[in-house]
């Protein structure tokens, strides 16, 4: 098998935010202490006066955005995934999102591939707890490209927008100028007999997954759910009338996040259809190797797999 | 100060407390008591400080402000009626299902409202990344937040703080309204936070204690507050909570709960007799 290239979804979170500073003057960036590892890092060195560091207070961090925002700034604001959604969750919703302000809170080192850092840092919470925010824009894109793609989308869309991005360097499958629309998931393979929604690094996964079922007669559609809210209820009841059964698969609790969101426009669709999700079992992780730790978890493609052969056996 | 000009604010400063009881009252729910103690600063700020514009409230020139203390809404609507940001008419519709003067300030739908705010310790912070977008755009615009006694309790107060004398924003203006009660009872009872002046210095901020009802105090304050460069300045006032109203000075009680009938009629009674003093 031919090298694939990797790069982790943060990497090219800080190279995006580089490029629309040098287009745009009205972006301003801000961390907690973490800009070496969130890579905002890079606007810092390219935008120096247009980059403030809060110190390790990620609520402050939150509400200081925010008045940035209500005086025309479009601000990025990144800590982990932990401390962004979770610490300063009451300053996300109060500050930020109440008003409706142009804070795009930018998290990096979502889900359990944080690896050894273990269960204090690894967060599967975020997007549930970014999801019952009203009016919370929420994207995890997949690889590389479509973390540029989708840092471009949030520049330009106004109000409240929440970022996963990840540690680990992860496979590019999309090509460097891929488009990427907010509230749009994407087919990226075909399939009759199930569909596989998948979001963040779980969607190559499922790519494995799909070409590991064909090779035993099932034919797998992949759908990229780089949207998981607002999410894209005409492709999930369009696969669901087409495929006949779903499996999710996300870095994240299976509670709250891409899982539940599927689940809720199946259910309230009247038509619902089998459906399972991959997803961390609601627990809390461990330290140990990022690839170690999907496995562990169950989050990689020999589990969805797995799932898909069970979620058959309820069609 | 001249005594007209004296004269003037305390008026304004009345119609204000009034407004809140009026406010309240409709409502049947609110705080009067740190509303009525913040009433000279609103008067102040609102007609001789702030540099602004009620006919075009989102003017990128104006100064700001931000009631960190949000619960005091109902004096901030006073004043805001009163300066012309929407109708008086407005008042006695605080709190109601289908009125714009929600609970607390909503930037969205009140004109003259710069920041949400209601969540004790984050207006502060706002502020503060208004008074940095203000330097980032080399603009000349002055930010004003009052917070209360009990809300910097809240840490995020003090991440503000740090974060607001590191960053040298001379163009920030904090006013600490030291009326010594909050919920549960008085500051020192809950949580001391004293000595409130020598805690703001340690934070890097030029400090000025005054009496907050005392307009001659607050002008000289605010004056000092502009001569200074390189840090911001945190004006750290005693207050009497419920102030104008005899029966809700200084009672703790008066914090959260609305006046009846008697009580408004009582009240009313008492600012309008001040208010035909003032008006002579």
């Amino acid at each position: 098998m031919a090298d694939v290239m990797k790069i982790a979804t943060r990497d090219a979170y800080g190279q995006a935010l580089v490029e629309l500073g040098n287009e745009r003057q009205d972006i301003v960036v801000m961390d907690a202490d973490l800009a070496a590892a969130t890579k905002t890092g890079l606007f810092k060195k390219a935008h120096p006066d247009r980059f403030f560091d809060a110190g390790i207070a990620e609520g402050n961090m939150m509400s200081i955005a925010a008045g940035l925002a209500a005086s025309g700034k479009t601000v990025f604001a990144s800590s982990f995934a932990m401390f962004a959604a979770g610490r300063a969750f009451e300053q996300i919703r109060n500050s930020i999102a109440y008003p409706h302000l142009n804070v795009k809170i930018a998290a990096t080192h979502g889900g359990i591939s944080v690896g050894e850092d273990g269960a204090t840092h690894q967060c599967c919470e975020d997007i549930g707890l970014m999801r019952t925010i009203p009016g919370m824009v929420i994207l995890n894109p997949a690889d590389g490209p479509e973390a540029k793609a989708a840092v471009r989308a949030a520049a330009e869309y106004d109000g409240p927008v929440y970022l996963r991005f990840g540690r680990l360097a992860v496979p590019v499958f999309n090509e460097e100028k891929v488009e990427f629309t907010i509230g749009k998931g994407k087919v990226l393979r075909e399939g009759a007999d199930v569909t596989i929604i998948a979001t963040g690094l779980e969607v190559n996964e499922a790519m494995i997954a799909a070409d590991t079922l064909q090779a035993e007669g099932i034919s797998a559609r992949v759908v990229n759910m780089a949207t998981i809210k607002p999410v894209d209820k005409d492709l999930i009841l369009a696969c669901a009338a087409e495929t006949g059964a779903i499996v999710t698969a996300e870095e994240h609790n299976i509670i709250g996040g891409l899982g539940s969101a599927v689940a809720e426009v199946l259910v309230e669709s009247g038509k619902p259809i089998p459906m399972l999700r991959v997803g961390v079992e609601d627990t809390f992780g461990r330290s140990g190797p990022a690839l170690e730790l999907l496995d562990l978890y169950g989050l990689t493609a020999p589990h969805i797999v797995n799932k898909v052969k069970a979620v058959l056996t309820l069609k | 100060m001249d005594a007209m000009t004296k004269k003037e604010l305390q008026i304004v400063a009345t119609k204000i407390r009034m407004a809140v009881i009026e406010g309240t009252f409709h409502a049947g729910s609110g705080h009067p008591g740190g509303s009525l103690s913040i009433a000279e600063d609103l008067a102040y700020l609102y007609w001789k400080e702030m540099r602004i514009d009620p006919q075009d409230p989102d003017w990128a020139g104006r100064d700001r402000f931000v009631l960190s203390k949000g619960h005091a809404a109902p004096a901030f609507y006073g004043a805001l009626a009163l300066r012309g940001y929407f109708p008086v008419d407005l008042i006695p519709t605080l709190r109601k299902t289908d009125s714009i003067l929600q609970g607390h300030p909503d930037k969205k739908h009140i004109p003259g409202v710069d920041m949400s705010s209601g969540s004790l310790g984050q207006g502060v912070s706002c502020a503060v990344g208004m008074a940095l977008a203000g330097k980032l755009d080399k603009a000349d615009y002055r930010v004003y937040t009052i917070l209360g006694d009990g809300e910097i309790g809240e840490g995020q107060v003090w991440e503000a703080a740090m974060f607001a004398a590191a960053k040298k924003l001379d163009n920030l203006l904090v006013i600490v309204d030291n009326n010594n009660l909050q919920i549960d009872g008085t500051v020192e009872e809950v949580n001391s936070p004293y000595p409130i002046p020598e805690k703001f210095a340690a934070f890097g901020f030029h400090v000025i204690e005054i009496d907050g009802h005392d307009f001659e105090q607050i002008e000289a304050a605010l004056t000092e507050a502009k001569t200074i460069t390189g840090k911001p300045t945190c004006i750290v006032q005693k207050t009497v909570k419920g102030k104008g109203v005899s029966f809700m000075e200084n009672q703790c009680s008066w914090h959260g709960a609305a006046p009846k009938q008697e009580q408004y009629d009582a009240a009313m009674a008492e600012l309008s007799a001040r208010l035909q003093e003032w008006e002579g």
